[in-house]
């Protein structure tokens, strides 16, 4: 259990809302009728058994689908839905359940990547890559630099991600979407096929992220301890319905949930 | 306001003032769309089975017309080339499994795209070195294919059907009807479906993957040595058809790549939309619009329906 | 040791991410410019200016461009040949308007044309992409390569249907035009591929490059991080296409002095489409290595043989060497997806190491 987050004033502020969001594929519900909030600076669990339409769910936070009904409101601007690359500009940034990395770049260049948005200089500058377009660069490489002493990647700077180990590409993927400074941050299932001491890491970089940048994240995860330990709120999803919502411990005791979702895994 | 007179008012007189220089224009449309259809046909099969997108698809059509040609003109008696250039398909089946399927078995479409390139030139190069590179002309006579014309006379005209495209036609529809009865009926075929979907399915089949392409891309062989004896009787065999057989690729994004009715109706399609469009719009073009026409309208149809005529909408996961 | 990184250390970020940080890399080029510059214009003769270093250069930055295209940004374009048409029809009118104006200006100004139309059928894109990309622009080549045979105006009505290259000259050298020597010739177009190449090599260094492959290589997530598809795609359309115009408007002008449009067709598309893919995908050094492999193999092809006394037609060198580039395409990719470039790097990194075994 973690200690209430010392921003505790902040915490109550809604930065994200989604409001009777469905979504379905053909015949398929992926979501239906879910409600919920993100507040500001709080680690916000989504589990649920498989297929309950958790990854669909930070789809449509992030703009990859278009819900049907419902409405998302981001930073007290309510929409239909998001586009990607609105969400992206506004600060969303993302990690995927089944990695999404660039696999012909180096790991720098795939944090770099996610710095994309931040860089401005024109294309005539990166024409010549000289002076101002040079000097952005470097600065942005300072940045990047900084992201990968973090997260401890420091050895495999230039390694082309494809040919990494998948824990490490994890933790590449991290990188890149911190590299956005996001305000808000999505990680779908960021533990899934590590082991122990993996996890621990990872934990760790969460929580020192939430801690130091004061960046809210949302996060879907399998394992019920790693839920319990990181999580202010946890909010559950089952066949695309949302069953229940609290803190970890209110939703442990929660009878539909045990027997959703506890009772089936365990 | 003359240019669209012409563009949508003459046209269409023409065909009512001339319904027999319409039937005759529908006619070729017809015949070169069902050639179109084989080869789009050939690559459903193999698009189905392994996922590959085979650009050969078209040489393969060339290539075996020359070898049965080139046999023949070396003296081996028309029917044993004809058997002959089957064995050399089904060679050249096990030949692309063995050396170039199965070592780029988990690489993406992209790069399996590229590797038919490479067949592609490598038939082109193989084909001509073997049988040298002049055109030659079809052994028609020799395989029993008719010749001449029947002529229909009309109250309002005539229309003249070449008797070797009646039979292209025809081959063409029972290829059709034998494949869909071997894909329906019978074991193998069942298996190659199973592997369309899922390649688990095919091996509780008890059919090895490997077997299955050697199959598919054995029996696309066979498709384009059908295609290739038709269209050769048509006009002559040379690798300057492959310009021609380019425009499967059009109808298969009209047809979809999976869909075998889907070749067909698409093949029909650009074979009669761009004989109608050259005969009827091509002059105020200057001519010559047979050449793209064919990819523009593939190309409007990517852009309003990209799942083609029968595919249906794919929405991407991440 | 010949060759090592090993004790070079980069003082600043600046140095570490310069296009090329090692010494031995920048002495490289270094030797190969004075080589291009001094010593092949010293001992050159026509044969080699004209039929092995200037075809060899321009199809290099051909496939420069093609490779920003497909092995940078992941789309596959088989209107390649259409793309440089444009660009030497382009230039052979402007010229033609403007006759007064520096030719070489005109043989840049020209690529700006090409990218207009690559932009036009890179339209597409934005919906489609693999094979389905690749029809569309096959729709770029043939409908293009019949503007070239049916507009007149576009090939200044010559009887021939073919473009003739007039006399231009620069501070009173003729620059093109049978009067114009392969030495001019052959420095206009070193200059032009060498200033190029260094833009090209900017462009994939920098955050231009870095949005380009991360389309190709898993656009949705490039999308999620900010990157707007359509426009990274359109922008690779448009510089892809500048270098193959004006590697179009280099190939008519500069080398080979008029063409009919049968230059620009499929063939010219496929043929650098292969230089890309031995070269190798998504590396520049590639195209040059690519370039070099298709293009001097059928002259050797011819040529080789022909000395060891064994006389060989050239229909059938023409013939071999199919066979032999397709062979080497699906070995490549079978092999070697990296192509010609990963070979040299690979053997790079065993010249660092040399003579240690490890
Ligand atoms: N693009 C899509 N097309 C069709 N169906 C989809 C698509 N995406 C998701 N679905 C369906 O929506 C439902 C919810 O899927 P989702 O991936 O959101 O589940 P999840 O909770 O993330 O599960 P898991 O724990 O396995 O990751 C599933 O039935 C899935 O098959
Ligand atoms: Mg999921």
């Amino acid at each position: 259990m973690r200690e209430p987050a010392a921003n505790e004033t902040a915490l109550g502020e809604a930065l994200l809302a989604a409001e009777d969001v469905s979504l379905s594929f053909g015949g398929v519900r992926a979501l239906t009728g879910v409600s919920f909030d993100i507040r500001k600076g709080e680690i916000r669990a989504i589990i649920g058994p498989n297929g309950a339409g958790k990854t669909s769910m930070l789809n449509v936070v992030n703009g990859f689908y278009q819900p049907q009904s419902g409405r998302i409101t981001f930073k007290g601007e309510v929409r239909k839905s998001m586009r990607p690359y609105a969400a992206a500009r506004g600060g969303i940034a993302r990690t995927f359940q089944n990695l999404a990395l660039f696999r012909g770049m180096t790991t720098l260049d795939n944090i770099l990547a996610g710095r994309t948005l931040k860089m401005h200089r024109g294309f005539f500058w990166q024409l010549l890559r000289y002076g101002p377009a040079l000097r952005e660069e470097v600065e942005h490489r300072r940045r990047v630099e900084e992201i990968i002493d973090f997260l401890e990647i420091a050895a495999i700077r230039k390694v082309q991600v494809g040919r990494l180990p998948y824990g490490l590409q994890k933790r590449v993927e991290l990188g890149r979407a911190l590299a956005m400074e996001p305000d808000l941050l999505l990680l779908d299932e960021p533990m899934a096929g590590m082991n122990l001491e993996e996890k621990e890491d990872m934990s760790r970089f969460i929580i020192d992220v939430n801690q130091q940048y004061g960046t809210t994240i949302a996060l879907i995860e399998h394992d019920m301890g790693v839920v319990m330990d990181l999580s202010d709120r946890v909010v559950v999803l089952d066949y695309g319905r949302k069953i229940a919502d609290g803190t970890p411990d209110e939703v442990k005791r929660d009878k539909d949930v045990i027997r959703a979702y506890l009772g089936e895994t365990h | 306001m003359h240019v669209l007179y012409l563009i949508f008012v003459d046209p269409f007189m023409q065909m009512v003032h001339s319904p027999d220089l319409l039937m005759q224009t529908l006619w070729d449309g017809l015949v070169g769309g069902v050639l179109y259809a084989l080869i789009a046909l050939g690559f459903v099969l193999i698009f189905k089975a392994s996922g590959v997108f085979n650009f050969a698809q078209g040489i393969m059509v060339v290539f075996a017309a020359l070898t049965l040609v080139g046999l023949h003109e070396h003296g081996v008696p028309a029917f044993v080339a004809l058997g002959l250039t089957v064995l050399v398909m089904l060679v050249l089946a096990f030949g692309v499994e063995r050396l170039m399927l199965r070592p780029l078995v988990n690489q993406s479409e992209i790069i399996l795209f590229m590797a038919t390139f490479g067949l592609t030139y490598f038939l082109i190069g193989f084909g001509q070195l073997v049988f040298g590179g002049n055109p030659k002309v079809m052994i028609a006579q020799d395989l029993y294919l008719p010749s001449g014309a029947i002529e229909w006379k009309g109250h309002f005209g005539f229309v003249s059907f070449q008797k070797i495209d009646i039979a292209a036609v025809i081959i063409a529809s029972i290829m059709v009807a034998v494949l869909a009865v071997f894909f329906q009926r019978t074991r193998i075929g069942r298996a190659l479906r199973a592997v369309a979907d899922s390649h688990q399915a095919a091996l509780s089949v008890g059919i090895s993957l490997e077997q299955i392409w050697v199959i598919v891309w054995f029996a696309a062989g066979v498709v384009a040595l059908t295609t290739g004896i038709m269209w050769g009787a048509r006009s002559e065999v040379s690798f300057s058809l492959q310009v021609i057989a380019l425009k499967a690729l059009p109808v298969l994004i009209l047809g979809g790549f999976t869909s075998i009715p889907g070749a067909i109706v698409g093949g029909l399609i650009i074979g009669i939309g761009e004989k109608l469009g050259e005969f009827y719009w091509g002059p105020l073009l200057g001519g010559g619009i047979e050449n793209w026409l064919a990819y523009v309208i593939a190309l409007g149809f990517l852009i309003f329906r990209p799942q083609g005529l029968f595919g249906e909408k794919i929405i991407e996961r991440i | 040791m010949l060759y090592r990184e090993v004790g070079q250390y980069k003082s600043s970020y600046a140095a570490d991410m310069a296009v090329f940080p090692i010494l031995q890399d920048r002495i490289g080029i270094a030797v190969i410019l004075v080589i291009a510059y001094v010593v092949f214009p010293l001992i050159g003769n026509d044969f080699l200016l004209n039929t092995i270093l200037i075809p060899f250069l321009i199809f290099s930055l051909a496939a420069i461009g093609l490779n920003l295209l497909t092995g940078y940004t992941g789309l596959l374009s088989l209107g390649t040949g259409a793309f440089m048409g444009v660009g030497a029809y382009a230039c052979l009118k402007l010229t033609t308007i403007f006759p007064h104006v520096n030719i070489l200006i005109w043989v840049l100004v020209s690529g700006l044309f090409s990218s207009a139309v690559g932009v036009l059928f890179g339209l597409p894109s934005l919906r489609i992409k693999g094979f389905y990309l690749a029809v569309a622009t096959l729709a770029a080549q043939f409908f293009l390569e019949w503007c070239f045979i049916r507009i007149p105006w576009l090939y200044n009505y010559s009887v021939s249907g073919a473009i003739e290259v007039p006399l231009r000259t620069f501070m009173g050298v003729p620059m093109t035009g049978p009067t114009a020597t392969s030495l001019t010739r052959y420095l206009a177009v070193l200059t032009i591929v060498v200033v190029l190449t260094w833009v090209a090599s900017n462009i994939v260094h920098g955050r231009i490059g870095r949005m380009w492959m991360s389309v190709r290589d898993m656009d949705l997530a490039a999308e999620l991080i900010g990157i707007r598809l359509f426009r990274t795609k359109l922008l690779a359309f448009a510089v892809s296409s500048f270098y193959c115009g004006v590697a179009g408007a280099m190939m008519v002008f500069l080398w080979y002095g008029g063409a009919e449009a049968e230059v620009f067709a499929i063939d010219q598309s496929f043929l650098i489409l292969f230089m890309v893919i031995i070269g190798g995908l998504g590396t520049l050094i590639g195209s040059f290595f690519g370039s070099a492999l298709i293009y001097i193999l059928p002259i050797g092809l011819r040529l080789i043989p022909g000395n060891f006394g064994v006389p060989i037609r050239p229909a059938a060198a023409e013939q071999l060497t199919f066979v032999i580039v397709g062979a080497l395409i699906i070995v490549f990719l079978v092999v070697e997806p990296n192509g010609l470039a990963r070979l040299w790097q690979i053997g790079k990194q065993k010249l660092r190491v040399w003579p240690f075994p490890y």
